[in-house]
């Protein structure tokens, strides 16, 4: 069970409070209807799934209930950094010391 | 007292005689044994056969690695357990022992034929074997490897025990509480942070407890021992648990640590957790789990008798019993040299001690000659003799090439040593990683992944004064990790057993080797030549080998193969071990058993059963229930003589003639309001709303951004900006989630509040032509006639006294409202409509009639009649998708190439041709049922009912292009019958035109 920082709470608590929800930084568009059959599909479906770090959402759901943003090793499944949402990407080479 | 017994010696308490039966014959141990040490004081070492070919085998270990003394222990109904480790059971008055893969007895079993036929039963047998006729698999084959299979018998009852779990947090997590672990606790303590001690074994000590004549600063190793746990049982900060494991090593120090608390016990408190799990998040681990023994391979290094010699020293001296009067001694360590000491002085006569190194310490050497006992160095094993008990060893000298002419050496056991694997396990759970240590033919904690300290013999190290220091040095770490402040200790050691030896692969022999059963997995009966077999025929990755073989994968999980195997491949291989590898460890670390794990989710908290105001009035009035979600809900209510049939039509005919009364308190409500609530909802939900007037409802679909149907639910809009939405029972938390996470992530400028409501509101229906009449009465500051509040009004006024919001809408297709109270206030408004109702033959309905109601009015049950591939279009629902709106959540998806092909699925209804017949949900739908298997299936059946008021059978079904087939018959196969039933485009079966909503 790992422990995850909520970037709203501050504080370092057990995955039994969060629950995972999907790649992060994949913004809904503004007007789907302009978007052609492939872009909505990838919109809908394709995810980067890699084998490295990888930016995800997670929701504080049985805390403060809030959604935000985490960067998570997924060759270790260890977190690199949590982050609220709506804040910019995290530079990966800065989290990883320039490994990746 | 038996002859095998040393009184005055042991930790076991002589004057505490202990009952026990094995094999319903009765013995005698103390208290302090283990079921292993009792019996083999009385001289018994056959406990056991082997799983493939039914061998006698006797106790090897005295730990938890045992492979062979698994025995079936029981202290009555639901309270037996198979596969028990007789070198971990405590000893209790009256336990009752049985031996296990065997029949009809342990010392003659029919099974052991397979035995004589070793040669059939090579590696890969069941690959090789099993292969054809394809049509013998069902019949013969898996039958006969189903019945051969599995150790030990599984309980068919329930288990009667009860189980707990804790969650603990610690500065230092010591893990093993050997001359290591206490060092390191006794470091960490001393600078005064949390520190957790734990062992597997009922005492700590560890090797302490085999080494009695080690002093440590100036003590005897046991005074020292009982100072050491005085300090540390004096100290608030230390807690020391026993028969605790810790099976599991997970992420950022997480450590799962399964406790027996009864299984030692007599009589245990009736109150008391048989075991508990504690999952420990430690802020620094120590591992000190030291070195396991391994065995050697030799033939016939299997019998009954022939044991680790370290074992051998663990009976003597933690429970004063001598394994047997005339030991051999075979080893390629100094270790077992000791062993032969201990026994000599104890008054055994050692036969001889071979050692295949062709010199070692004279000291050794000088010593051993000095009590009498022969030596043979630079000498192999080449077999040994006894059926049910070891009688003698064929010892050969070592030449060029191999082993020369053999001799014959009378024991009646055998004591053997490979040398000693660093336990790793736990390290290993954690991907850290090994390193093959030349010298020491040994895996070596390698790089850490987490907060850890490998400590003592874990990292190869031997001799207690080593592993003193090391502890004491890894314990300091770890507090200074913590923060803490502590200088490392130095212990003066004298008396001290150091020593080394060399690692092999199977001894040498002068027979022919594949003739020679050597075995390195006792439990699976992997002999060296199988893995050598598995070499030859292809196998490369030691993953494969052990999979060919199952090397290490019986209940010890390698503990005692895994190197044995992994030299012996290497060397079939050509390579060097580290080339080869080794199997991965996987918790747990031993086996442990469902009920630890399940702890209190166990019957009635095996998970949460929520309830609902009006619950207690249900269960007083004789309802049955049924789950949904995690709710418990009435889903009839019998009288007596009838049966749920019976029920049913009955709550029909009324809610349909007069007026039915239904607990929807289980209706998830979200509470949506804020100055943007009406943009949340058009942008949510794929219905209109922004021209929604305040006191009208409307009924909602809500779908993924896939395009498919998630939810729906009537919402009535309240306030301008307040709506009351209602969700599936199952659906509430997944829908207030997905409207969280659209609101917070997407439209974080819409200002709106989401709040669940689900248990604030009790919900009760009225549903029926008379239901105007019931509540009219009740109802304060609102005019609820026909006109002025229509179907699908909403407001909020006084019912009964009690503050509600009422809603005139239906399910049922009658004239219905919803009252919703405050939750407390459920039960008692219940109550007054039940009185008042009576005038009316007020008759309360269940979920069952609920779902008949709604299925002839054709309204759909978001996860019944749709599965999640269902877009509003294939369910018949596109009358709900405002069509001027710009977006909403899954609107792009709609239009999507596959979502408009050809062939969907659409939902329509089906009426059998027999009217009396009821379809079964789930079942397929062809198009012609003479089609040759496998048939295309057309669809299924999502609802299926007795219509009491149509006086047949209706059925709603997902069908391809279903609409189209209006008026079409289509079969529906069953395994005794093929059904046939005609489709119908509108699922409405009642009252189409919806006159009785208004009644």
């Amino acid at each position: 069970m790992l422990l995850i920082r909520c970037p709203y709470c501050e504080q370092d608590l057990p995955e039994l409070e969060f629950a995972y929800a999907g790649e992060a930084h994949i913004a809904r568009p503004q007007d789907p209807s302009q978007l052609t059959d492939e872009e909505w599909r990838d919109f809908l479906f394709i995810r980067s799934n890699p084998r490295g770090v990888h930016f995800e959402r997670w929701r504080h759901v049985n805390g403060c209930a809030r959604f935000f943003n985490a960067a998570r090793e997924t060759v270790s499944d260890r977190f690199l950094c949590t982050y609220k949402a709506g804040e910019a990407r995290r530079d990966i080479s800065a989290l990883t010391g320039g490994a990746e | 007292m038996t002859s095998y017994r040393l009184a005055n010696r042991g930790r076991v308490d002589h004057r505490k005689p202990v009952r026990f039966t094995f094999d319903g014959k009765r013995y005698q141990g103390l208290a302090g044994d283990t079921l292993a040490s009792a019996l083999l004081a009385n001289g018994v070492h056959l406990m056991g056969r082997s799983f493939k070919y039914h061998r006698p085998r006797g106790v090897v270990s005295a730990g938890s690695d045992e492979p062979n003394a698994l025995m079936g222990t029981s202290r009555g109904l639901g309270r037996f357990e198979p596969n028990t480790r007789a070198t971990i059971q405590e000893l209790r008055d009256g336990l009752e022992a049985t031996s296990q893969n065997r029949w009809p007895s342990l010392a003659f079993d029919v099974g052991s034929i397979n035995d004589r036929m070793g040669s059939l039963f090579s590696a890969g047998f069941y690959y090789k074997t099993f292969m054809w006729p394809r049509a013998f698999w069902d019949r013969v084959y898996e039958p006969v490897i189903r019945n051969a299979a599995g150790l030990g018998i599984s309980p068919t009852e329930p288990d009667a025990d009860r189980y707990a779990s804790r969650f603990a947090h610690t500065d230092v997590l010591v893990i093993g509480a050997g001359p290591a672990g206490l060092a390191a606790a006794l470091a960490a303590s001393r600078s005064g942070a949390s520190v957790m001690l734990v062992d597997e074994t009922a005492e700590p000590g560890g090797s302490l407890l085999s080494e009695p004549s080690v002093t440590i600063e100036g003590k005897l190793a046991w005074d020292w021992l009982s100072a050491t746990l005085a300090e540390l049982a004096a100290l608030p900060n230390v807690t020391i648990m026993t028969r605790t494991t810790a099976i599991g090593y997970y992420h950022q120090n997480l450590v799962g640590l399964a406790q027996r608390l009864t299984d030692h016990l007599a009589t245990p408190p009736a109150d008391a957790p048989r075991e508990r799990m504690w999952k420990v998040r430690a802020g620094q681990v120590v591992l000190a789990q030291g070195a396991l023994e391994k065995p050697l391979a030799f033939d016939g290094n299997d019998r009954p008798g022939v044991m680790l010699a370290g074992a051998a020293q663990t009976y003597l001296h933690r429970y004063g019993v001598k394994v047997g009067d005339r030991p051999a001694i075979v080893t390629t360590h100094d270790s077992a040299w000791f062993a032969a000491f201990d026994l000599a002085e104890a008054g055994a006569k050692p036969a001889v001690i071979v050692d295949i190194r062709a010199s070692v310490d004279p000291v050794l050497t000088v010593r051993a000659r000095s009590v009498g006992i022969e030596v043979l160095l630079g000498h192999s094993v080449t077999g040994t003799s006894g059926r049910l008990r070891v009688k003698s060893l064929r010892v050969s000298r070592l030449e060029k090439g191999g082993a020369g002419t053999a001799r014959k050496i009378a024991c009646d056991s055998v004591l053997m040593c490979g040398g000693w694997t660093p336990s790793l396990h736990l390290f290993s759970h954690t991907k850290g990683s090994l390193t093959w240590d030349i010298e020491l033919k040994a895996f070596l904690p390698g790089k850490k992944t987490e907060a850890v300290h490998i400590a003592g013999a874990g990292r190869g190290l031997w001799g207690i004064a080593a592993v003193l220091d090391d502890g004491a040095n890894a314990g300091t770490e770890a507090a200074r990790a913590a923060g803490r402040n502590v200088t490392a200790q130095s212990y003066a050691v004298t008396v001290d057993r150091t020593g080394s030896g060399v690692t092999v692969k199977e001894l040498p022999t002068d027979r022919d080797p594949a003739a020679a059963k050597a075995f390195i997995d006792f439990q699976n009966d992997v002999t060296a030549k199988d893995i050598r077999l598995a070499v030859r025929e292809g196998m490369r990755s030691i993953e494969h080998v052990k999979r060919y073989t199952t090397n290490g994968m019986a209940t010890d999980q390698g503990k005692m193969s895994n190197i044995n195997g992994l030299m012996i491949a290497a060397d079939a291989l050509g390579k060097q071990p580290p080339q080869v590898g080794l199997t991965t460890f996987r918790p747990p670390y031993t086996p442990t058993t469902f009920g630890t794990f399940a702890g209190y989710h166990q019957d009635a908290t095996f998970e949460a059963t929520r309830k609902t105001p009006i619950d207690p009035w249900a269960q007083a009035h004789g309802a049955a229930f049924e789950p949904v979600a995690l709710w418990r809900r009435a889903w009839y209510f019998p009288k007596a003589g009838e049966d749920m049939h019976a029920a049913v039509a009955r709550e029909c005919r009324a809610a349909r003639s007069s007026v039915g009364i239904f607990d929807a308190s289980t209706l998830g409500k979200i509470e949506v309001v804020g100055p943007d609530a009406v943009t949340f909802m058009e942008r949510m939900y794929t219905n209109p709303w922004a021209k929604l007037g305040v006191g009208r409802c409307r009924y909602g679909l809500l779908l993924g951004e896939d395009g498919f149907i998630r939810d729906d639910g009537v919402i009535g809009r309240l306030a301008q900006d307040r709506f009351h939405v209602t969700t599936t029972t199952g659906g509430a938390a997944r829908v207030l989630n997905m409207m969280e996470d659209y609101l917070q992530t997407e439209w974080p400028d819409l200002k709106v509040w989401l709040t669940s409501t689900t248990e604030q509101w009790a919900v009760i229906a009225l549903q029926g032509p008379n239901a105007r009449k019931l509540i009219e009465p009740f109802v304060e500051g609102l005019d609820i006639s026909e006109a002025a509040f229509p179907h699908m009004s909403a407001a909020t006024c006084t019912v009964a006294g009690f503050r509600a919001r009422l809603f005139r809408v239906s399910f049922t297709g009658e004239l219905g409202f919803e009252i919703n109270v405050p939750a407390r206030h459920g039960r008692a408004l219940w109550e007054k409509l039940w009185q008042a109702g009576q005038s009316y033959g007020i008759t309360p309905y269940g979920t069952e009639t609920m779902h008949v109601l709604r299925a002839e009015k054709g309204y759909i049950i978001v996860g019944q009649d749709t599965d999640g591939t269902l877009t509003p279009d294939d369910a018949g629902l596109n009358w709900a998708i405002g069509k001027a709106k710009p977006d909403f959540v899954g609107k792009r998806s709609l239009s999507r190439p596959d979502m408009v092909a050809r062939g969907r699925k659409q939902l329509v209804g089906l009426l059998t041709d027999d009217p009396k017949v009821v379809l079964q949900e789930g079942a397929q739908i062809v198009a012609d049922p003479n089609e040759p298997k496998p048939m295309t299936m057309l669809g299924h059946v999502t609802s299926s009912y007795w219509s009491e008021a149509l006086g047949r059978s209706i059925a709603m079904a997902v069908v391809a292009d279903g609409r189209a087939r209006d008026g079409e018959t289509l079969h529906i196969p069953m395994p005794d019958r093929t059904i046939t039933a005609r489709v119908v485009k509108s699922t409405v079966f009642y009252d189409p035109e919806g006159t009785r909503l208004s009644a």
